[in-house]
């Protein structure tokens, strides 16, 4: 069966998005990233939307679900790369994926993650604040 | 007796003949606009299929197969008379001249066959006047099509987005924002934000006249895809009157943030992206130090 | 198109692709249409086990744009208004499919009859409106 290959960066876990998932291929990334998650003791998650065309309700809530998992055990989730088009799309849909946070590319997503972690080294619980602070 | 169709086609000439003249004599007639032979071409082309199909004993119904071919080669002439500029009175003009010179012709034929005549007449109207219907329907379609290429590119221009920094983008908004607008306006800053990969757009609003619970839900659209995509959203130009009437329409903006001018606005991405603006002493320019 | 398990979403959503660039659609208006596709296809396996998808492409008053027509045989739906609302969902999902797909393109219409099945008629035009 299809899987989507995760990578393993530092204290990071990455994962690009290659082609349309369907659903249970999406099932099974949201399964294999949370286990990767427990395994490695990983503290933020990548998730590289930039190749992806559609994100439809579904898809969003696998991502919602996958940030919500990871913040359990811990780890934040950013979701970088969307397409304009696809952002549009998920705003008309009403959908605001809360909870997620976004970024532009893989790079800038890396850095918003090494800020999360050292304000989390420093004040050990970090409350679920507005994403907004990511450019502090 | 002949038919009709048969009178009509032996005088086809002479018909051709008083149409031109109806229409050349027409005042009103555009001829920088067209030459008269292009005219005269047309003007064949189209009595051509008119005979045909009036020769297969179909009067009235213009919507048969037979006189696919009339309507279409009047739909072409009215769709391009349109984009050219020509008056709708030029060109309906066109098809009633014919029916002018029709029935003139008719007349001669048939002085001796009144009640004959008075028929074909009555049949020829109808299947005349059916057809000028079809020539306005296309004429303002035509038309339509214009303004609609307008609005495009009205609303094209009127959505520029400015890069005032480094990873700053600006963009004003003038006039008012209805559904179709800020789908261009989200489409164009979004865009902008993946070309130039900045982290902060500031939409400014000083610009737009009144802002109802509509605007105001597309202003919050535009700045949850802004957040999508992984930028931060300010708005800024926000007067008093604005202020007045988000309040007491009871819109939550709370989770945006806003500020009365763009330079104010300016200055929060600065303190966002770690900017910093200093006066310098000795030239009094500004100075950045990051 | 017959849709009769999951793995024919993502031909399904090519061929909306294909149709929509056939008449120019923007990319924009393509990604509505298509994802407002997905989440109704979705709606079909789901709650019909799959049904029929015709595709077409229909020009009105010099407009252009794609008809979708999706078309099961599966349990139809009681409450249309319902089922309608944001957030209100039978199937342990977000309840953003049938809202949700209905904002995202320009014309909307759903017929369903308990015990007949449902037929969603969706229409989204070139130019977006």
């Amino acid at each position: 069966m299809e899987r989507i290959p995760i990578l393993k960066m530092g204290p990071f876990l990455l994962v690009t998005i290659q082609i349309d998932l369907y659903d249970r291929l999406a099932l099974t990334l949201e399964n294999d990233l949370i286990n990767m998650v427990s395994q490695t003791g990983a503290r933020g998650v990548l998730i590289d939307i930039s190749a992806v065309s559609i994100v439809d309700s579904f898809m969003g809530r696998i991502l919602g679900n996958i940030a919500s998992m990871s913040r359990i055990m811990d780890a934040e989730t950013v979701v970088v790369g969307m397409q304009p088009a696809v952002a549009i799309t998920l705003v008309e849909l009403g959908l605001t994926l809360q909870g997620v946070h976004t970024a532009l590319n893989v790079e800038k997503g890396m850095e918003l993650l090494n800020t999360k972690l050292i304000g989390n080294l420093e004040q050990d619980e970090e409350e679920e604040e507005d994403q907004n602070d990511r450019n502090d | 007796m002949n038919t009709t169709a048969q009178v009509l086609e032996k005088n086809k000439e002479r018909i051709l003949e008083k149409w031109m003249q109806n229409q050349l004599s027409d005042a009103s007639l555009r001829d920088d606009l067209m030459t008269s032979d292009e005219l005269q071409r047309q003007s064949k082309e189209m009595l051509d299929g008119l005979l045909r199909a009036v020769s297969k004993g179909n009067h009235d119904n213009i919507y048969d197969t037979e006189f696919e071919q009339v309507t279409d080669t009047l739909r072409d002439i009215s769709i391009t008379r349109a984009r050219q500029g020509f008056s709708p009175r030029e060109t309906g003009t066109y098809v009633l001249s014919l029916k002018q010179a029709l029935i003139e012709v008719l007349v001669e034929q048939r002085q001796d066959d009144t009640s004959t005549l008075y028929m074909e007449i009555m049949q020829l109207n109808t299947l005349l006047d059916n057809l000028s219907i079809v020539t306005f329907e296309t004429f303002i379609k035509g038309r339509e099509e214009v303004i609609l290429r307008q609005t495009d590119e009205i609303s094209e221009i009127s959505t520029p987005v400015i890069r005032v920094w480094d990873g700053i983008l600006a963009l004003p908004i003038i006039g008012t924002l209805d559904s179709a607008r800020t789908q261009i306006v989200m489409e164009n800053l979004l865009q902008e934000i993946v070309n130039t990969g900045s982290n902060i757009a500031i939409l400014d609003i000083s610009g737009v006249p009144a802002v109802d619970s509509l605007v105001a839900q597309h202003l919050i659209k535009t700045v949850s895809a802004t957040r999508l995509m992984g930028a931060e959203c300010i708005i800024s130009g926000i007067r008093a009157e604005i202020a007045q009437t988000i309040v007491h329409l009871g819109i939550d903006l709370s989770n945006i943030k806003t500020k009365a001018s763009l330079a104010s606005a300016l200055q929060l991405a600065f303190s966002m992206t770690n900017l910093e603006v200093r006066r310098n002493d000795k030239n009094k320019g500004l100075n950045i130090m990051r | 198109m017959e849709i009769v398990r999951e793995q024919d979403v993502v031909p399904f959503r090519n061929r909306v692709r294909e149709f929509s660039t056939r008449i120019g659609m923007s990319l924009v208006n393509q990604t509505k249409l298509i994802t407002a596709a997905s989440e109704l296809v979705r709606n079909m396996l789901k709650y019909a086990s799959g049904g029929k998808v015709i595709l077409e492409i229909i020009s009105h008053n010099a407009k252009t744009g794609v008809r979708l027509t999706f078309k099961d045989e599966g349990p139809g739906i009681a409450d249309i208004a319902l089922a309608m609302r944001d957030g209100f969902s039978t199937g342990r999902s977000l309840g953003l499919g049938l809202p949700g797909a209905k904002r995202l393109v320009n014309e909307f219409d759903l017929k369903s009859n308990p015990g007949e099945g449902t037929t969603v008629t969706v229409i989204h035009w070139k130019h977006g409106r």
